[in-house]
């Protein structure tokens, strides 16, 4: 294996019955990079990122994320990396230190290194005056910046963020996007979905699925050009309306 | 048919989730409401839809005051509210005649209105809401919003969620009903969908930053912004965050967008600053706002 390669997927299909909900897919994920994973509704993305976050039994194919075969080694993955979305993120009815303790105790960090972590944590991020209260009672950007903080507490080598800054303010939302380029300064991949097509161009390179398949896989610089587009939501909509 | 809201305030408790709007929007206007959750968009389609009352203020809808008149607003307007708020376990057709009934009228009556939207939910018609995709229940909620010929529509983020595809689709059949003369009140946290409004009001922590015509509110941002963009862009964000003169720096997708406090700005000078912090392949030209940088200089 490639020590680069982060996410190494061949082949990698999904059918449910009849249907082909992913058709053999193959793409490289290197170290440290943004990885865009787009697509309309219904395309595909979320089952082929179940499979690659080892809930779900791939059909055929080959895959491996952070070194670990989805195959045969599911659980493995799990622990090497890290998930966030927005609608499974923390828990509104425990404080904003209780969490960074649960999800902390989830991942297998000894109690010391929890300790340390949550400190930094809630330091780096200010917030230390709502340690204590609930995370149900903050605003949602604080929210999803913590949450995306604690899907990192285990230094995962991937981070996987399905949607993760839906109906945040646009500065929040920057906030949320320089996290994301110190992780990949810091060496974690990174592999996010989004429905804003103005941040597939944040990526290092954006992928779109249509129809179970994926279409295009390039830089957006490169797929600008290539489809002649003036924008990503250009090249999203000559794609998938085809 | 118009709306009018004049000084409106609603809290929850301690949160204000409205402080003091005033606005119009016209008779067949295409009128946005944009702002992120929480900004109060909801709360004003609640008052204005009769389902909620203000603490303070009025607001009259196609005539009829809101607190007054409100039974007579409920047959006049349609709404989609954000939440899916169909029957799951009706039908798409069950939906629509069940809606059609409730307003004393028949889906037949009304055809013409919906037929474009229509036709593209007709081969479901027979399955369950609940089991629709994203867009098509979106066309539904769209359809029963329509079935008794409002004259005025209230959508609250009838896009949220929905990929490009889709979102494009809705727009375009927002100009269509627009152009049968219905006045249309839609909220968004899109940015880029502002654009396609008459006008749009900005909106955050209960309070309208600004009204006006996308062009005109774009053309108010008070610098010019730079792009800049270089070979390490985490180190690009803290370097002109870092710069001494540094008024604004936010990721604009592939760029940085700068604006600086100086009025004799010399981007040379910028890029000496930038290659001093080992940064290399530096670009700085010179861009156009957009909504999203007036509502971020805003909501500074």
């Amino acid at each position: 294996m490639n020590e680069n390669k982060v996410i190494q997927v061949e082949g990698l299909t999904k059918k449910f019955g009849d249907f082909t909900a992913v058709n053999a897919i193959t793409f490289d994920v290197e170290k440290g990079e943004v990885f865009g994973f787009l697509g309309a509704n219904g395309a595909g993305k979320t089952t082929a990122m179940k499979m690659l976050i080892g809930i779900s039994n791939p059909t055929s194919g080959k895959a491996t994320v952070a070194g670990f075969d989805v195959f045969t080694h599911a659980e493995d993955i799990k622990k090497n990396i890290g998930y966030m979305s927005q609608k499974f993120a923390l828990y509104d009815d425990l404080t904003v230190q209780e969490n960074i303790t649960f999800f902390g105790g989830i991942y297998g960090l000894s109690r010391d290194r929890i300790k340390e972590k949550s400190e930094a944590l809630i330091q780096e991020l200010g917030l230390e005056k709502v340690a204590k209260q609930l995370v149900g009672s903050l605003p949602l950007g604080w929210k999803q910046k913590l949450s995306f903080s604690v899907s990192l507490i285990h230094d995962p080598k991937i981070v996987f963020l399905d949607e993760p800054t839906g109906g945040v303010d646009p500065i929040t939302r920057r906030q949320f996007w320089e996290m994301i380029y110190k992780a990949s300064h810091q060496g974690t991949t990174v592999f996010v979905t989004t429905h804003y097509m103005d941040e597939a161009e944040y990526c290092d390179r954006v992928s779109i699925m249509v129809n179970g398949k994926i279409e295009a896989l390039d830089t957006p610089k490169k797929l600008k050009e290539h489809f002649k587009a003036k924008n990503m939501n250009d090249v999203f909509l000559k794609l998938a309306r085809g | 048919m118009r709306i009018t809201i004049s000084h409106i305030s609603k809290s929850y408790k301690k949160v204000k989730a409205l402080q003091d709007i005033t606005f119009e929007v016209k008779p067949g206007e295409l009128f946005g409401l944009i702002g992120p959750d929480g900004a109060g968009k909801t709360t004003l389609f609640r008052i204005l839809t009769t389902l909620l009352f203000p603490n303070e203020g009025t607001a009259k809808v196609a005539g009829f005051d809101v607190v007054a008149d409100y039974k007579k607003i409920r047959n006049t307007v349609g709404y989609m509210p954000g939440k899916f708020s169909l029957y799951q376990d009706l039908t798409v057709e069950e939906n629509l005649n069940f809606f059609a009934t409730i307003f004393g009228t028949t889906v037949a009556e009304n055809y013409e209105l919906i037929k474009d939207i229509y036709v593209q939910l007709e081969p479901f018609k027979d399955r369950r809401a609940g089991k629709l995709s994203g867009g098509m229940k979106q066309k539904l909620a769209l359809c029963c919003a329509l079935i008794h010929k409002p004259t005025v529509l209230f959508l609250d983020e009838p896009t949220t969620g929905v990929d490009p595809v889709s979102r494009k689709e809705f727009w375009e059949m927002l100009k269509r009903l627009q152009q049968k003369g219905i006045t249309i009140l839609v909220s968004t946290p899109y940015m880029d969908e502002a654009e396609l409004c008459d006008r749009i009001a900005l909106i955050q922590n209960g309070r309208i930053l600004e009204i006006d015509t996308p062009k005109a509110i774009v053309k108010h941002y008070p610098k010019q912004i730079y792009n800049v963009r270089s070979n390490n862009m985490y180190e690009l964000i803290n370097s002109l965050k870092d710069y001494e003169f540094n008024h604004s720096a936010y990721p604009f997708g592939e760029f940085v967008h700068y604006t600086d406090r100086r009025t004799d700005f010399n981007p040379m000078k910028l890029k000496v600053y930038l290659e001093s912090k080992n940064l290399s392949n530096i670009e700085i030209e010179k861009t156009e706002a957009t909504i999203e940088d007036t509502f971020m200089e805003l909501a500074k």
